[in-house]
């Protein structure tokens, strides 16, 4: 697994290439965090293009991210999913819970309207 | 009558989450041997990673020390995989199996929603201090053995 971060306006861009399961579940989440406190991250940007595989352990770190980003007040995103990977994460519940998009634009966009709204 | 089994794997690891993947894939390559659709298949790695990591993470406590036990059987009309530690246990087993229960704060309760979701039947044994055993069940559709005996 590997990711890349990227940081726009104490907005986290973070891309995921891999597996997430039990093994790399940990590294997902300490990476994560860390990021997430250096770079005063507010809101939080998932891209899941490259996931091609995930499990509830991977599951778990994702809306463990969720309720971090929700006490900072910031709004989280996620996009990117293919059939099996939007599968689950329906299944799961997390797609009532966490706004999901098809694209980082759509994920802009949406982040603006918020944005808007609350100025 | 009991089923004739067409083909048979088994494999035991020591319980540490590298081997999540490992039985994944294993089963995965078991399974593909039947005519099955990539969402079959995708639901079956799904189904098989949380039991093992079920097994990993309670049943064994996260120590690597335990044995984990996998068996995949291939029936003419049927994929079944095993899941067997012999570790804590689960002391009341409906309760573990509803949707979002879960003994570890940091977890979701959601392995056996997938597990239950994606295969047609999920059995589970256990005593306490004596270990699991979790039995999931995939049916096909139509002859689906013929790509393994061709
Ligand atoms: N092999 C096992 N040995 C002992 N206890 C188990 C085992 N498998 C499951 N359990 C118990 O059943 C509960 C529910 O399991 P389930 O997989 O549904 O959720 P979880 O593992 O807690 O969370 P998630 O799967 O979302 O990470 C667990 O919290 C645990 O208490
Ligand atoms: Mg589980």
């Amino acid at each position: 697994m590997s990711f890349i971060f990227n940081s726009k306006n104490r907005t986290l861009l973070v891309k995921i290439t891999g597996e997430l399961d039990l093994v790399t579940a940990k590294e997902f989440r300490e990476r994560l965090d860390k990021a997430i406190d250096e770079m005063f991250t507010k809101n939080l940007f998932l891209d899941l293009t490259r996931v091609s595989f995930i499990d509830s352990s991977g599951l778990g770190v994702i809306l463990g991210r969720y309720r971090k980003i929700q006490e900072k007040r910031g709004i989280m995103i996620i996009y990117g999913m293919n059939t099996n990977i939007k599968r689950i994460l329906e299944l799961s519940g997390i797609l009532s819970i966490i706004p999901a998009f098809n694209s980082e634009n759509e994920a802009w966009t949406y982040l603006e309207r918020k944005s808007l709204k609350e100025a | 009558m009991d089923k004739i089994v067409r083909n048979q794997i088994k494999l035991e690891f020591i319980s540490i989450p590298e081997n999540v993947g490992l039985a994944r894939i294993t089963i995965a390559a078991l399974a593909s041997q039947l005519d099955l659709t990539l969402n079959d298949l995708e639901e079956i790695k799904v189904a098989t990673s949380e039991a093992v990591s079920n097994a990993i993470i309670h049943g064994y406590r996260n120590k690597p020390a335990g044995i984990v036990k996998l068996i995949g059987s291939l029936y003419e009309d049927s994929i079944v995989i095993e899941v067997i530690d012999e570790g804590v246990g689960i002391a009341d087993i409906p309760q573990a199996m509803q949707p979002a229960f879960t003994t570890d704060p940091e977890r979701m309760g959601l392995g056996f929603v997938f597990m239950q979701s994606f295969m047609d039947e999920v059995k589970v044994e256990s005593e306490i201090n004596n270990g699991t055993r979790v039995i999931l069940t995939k049916k096909l559709e139509g002859a689906g053995i013929q790509k393994a005996v061709s």
